[in-house]
């Protein structure tokens, strides 16, 4: 057997599968070429481009910005990152989110008061049950 | 024929309305299967890093991530709770708030604090309003998330946890069981299930590169991102179907309406003929 398989797999779906006979990929330590029976794998990559030969001769390019390369003898796995991923950008989000939050918290009062809020919660079941038991009536 | 003119606008009207509910419904119907194609294509990437996670674990033993280790005392907890951005969905919000509350108000009864993450705009109001403790938002993600819409909320919930902020880690989403049902799920995120075996394949001794720490850092991080992921598309599913139904029964509701409307009416116009054939009846009677 001199293919592998190839399956690059980002959270937010499938990208590529199929056979191929040598797969370039942006690892961590420098770009690494992956023929059939290369040792088994594990590694970080860096944003890059990962080069598939095809079974069929084909060379096929994917963009990733970064993932997990693994590697057994007869199987490739890249799993990419669906977004740009960096420390600082992900601290950037972050304090997005947390400086969102914080506007909000700017103008509220203190503490959570279950009781009251559980009360306004059973008001809207009973409301929602009460529609279906109309509707129910409504079409008998 | 007295009446009959208003009845005739409020039937009107209620046309209208249904029309804006069965469209409704019909967008609703095509978003959710796009949304469920969208569940379904995030399962492979969840099913290769959890593997990747258990060989890692078995690698190396000795390394306890502080996201693997369990934490006896427990002082504050997180809770990330995803709802949807819009409403008229049915009851499917208020039983998520409803869901989080309860274990919100078991952790409060023992004395726990309590951070909240919150992603789209009905559990962002919702949290504010009962005062909870927000400390990160994001909404209007759309019938699309993307990953980058989420990583901040969670790398700030993760980062708390790390520096011993927080010592339990949970997430709330409504669960898609079928077209006709979701319920509210309260999943724990961190500390981390250890992997089962069974779920490992078999065994590869791998080259590490650059350090296996390293790699269970990154790839532990990927996964706890991802399962927030998956809970918020699984939740724009729930979403969807929920307000299919919904829109369903309100354009059921309004036909019946305005088969009652025709009946009112029809009524109407044969009261008014029947009244105007009497008088011209009894007119003529009495001139004869």
């Amino acid at each position: 057997m001199n293919t592998l398989q190839i399956d690059i797999v980002s959270a937010e779906g499938e990208i590529h599968s199929g056979e191929a006979t040598l797969v370039v990929a942006p690892a961590q330590e420098g770009e690494v070429g992956i023929a059939p029976r290369h040792a088994p794998l594990l590694t970080q990559m860096r944003p890059g481009e990962v080069r598939v030969h095809d079974a069929g001769g084909e060379e096929l390019f994917f963009y990733v910005s970064g993932g997990i390369l693994e590697v057994q003898p007869h199987k490739v796995t890249v799993l990419a990152d669906a977004a740009q991923r960096a420390r600082d950008i992900n601290e950037a989000a972050a304090l997005d989110a947390k400086r969102r939050a914080e506007e909000a918290l700017a103008k509220r009062e203190e503490g959570v008061n279950y009781s009251s809020v559980q009360a306004e919660l059973a008001e809207a079941m009973a409301q929602l049950q009460a529609l279906e038991r109309v509707r129910r009536q409504a079409k008998r | 024929m007295a009446g009959a003119k208003e009845i005739r606008t409020q039937i009107k009207s209620v046309q209208n309305t249904q029309k804006i509910t069965k469209a409704m419904e019909m967008v609703a119907a095509s978003k959710m299967r796009k949304a469920q194609d969208r569940m379904a294509a995030s399962r492979p990437y969840a099913h290769k890093i959890r593997q990747v996670i258990g060989h890692l674990g078995n690698a190396n033993p000795d390394y306890r991530h502080p996201f693997l280790i369990e934490r006896e005392e427990v002082k504050r907890v997180g809770f990330i709770v995803i709802s949807t951005d819009r409403g008229l969905c049915g009851g499917l919000n208020t039983n998520l708030f409803k869901k989080t509350l309860g274990a919100m108000q078991e952790w409060d009864k023992k004395g726990v604090e309590i951070d909240v993450c919150v992603f789209g705009n009905k559990a962002v109001s919702f949290m504010h309003r009962i005062g909870a403790n927000v400390v990160a938002q994001n909404s209007g993600l759309g019938d699309k998330p993307h990953m980058e819409d989420l990583i901040g909320g969670v790398t700030v919930m993760l980062d708390a946890y790390k520096e011993g902020r927080i010592d339990r880690l949970f997430l709330v989403q409504n669960e898609f069981i079928n077209t006709m049902s979701q319920q509210p799920e309260l999943h724990r995120l961190l500390p981390i299930e250890p992997v089962r075996e069974e779920e490992m394949l078999e065994h590869w001794d791998y080259i590490y590169e650059p350090s296996a720490e390293g790699l269970l850092d990154d790839v532990l991080m990927r996964y706890l991102e991802m399962q927030v992921y998956q809970g918020v598309v699984e939740n724009v599913a729930c979403e969807m179907s929920a307000r299919m139904i919904a829109m369903k029964s309100a354009s059921d509701n309004a036909g019946e309406i305005i088969d009652n409307l025709q009946l009112i009416y029809n009524k109407a116009r044969q009261a008014a003929i029947t009244q105007e054939l009497a008088e011209i009846v009894s007119g003529a009677a009495a001139v004869e």
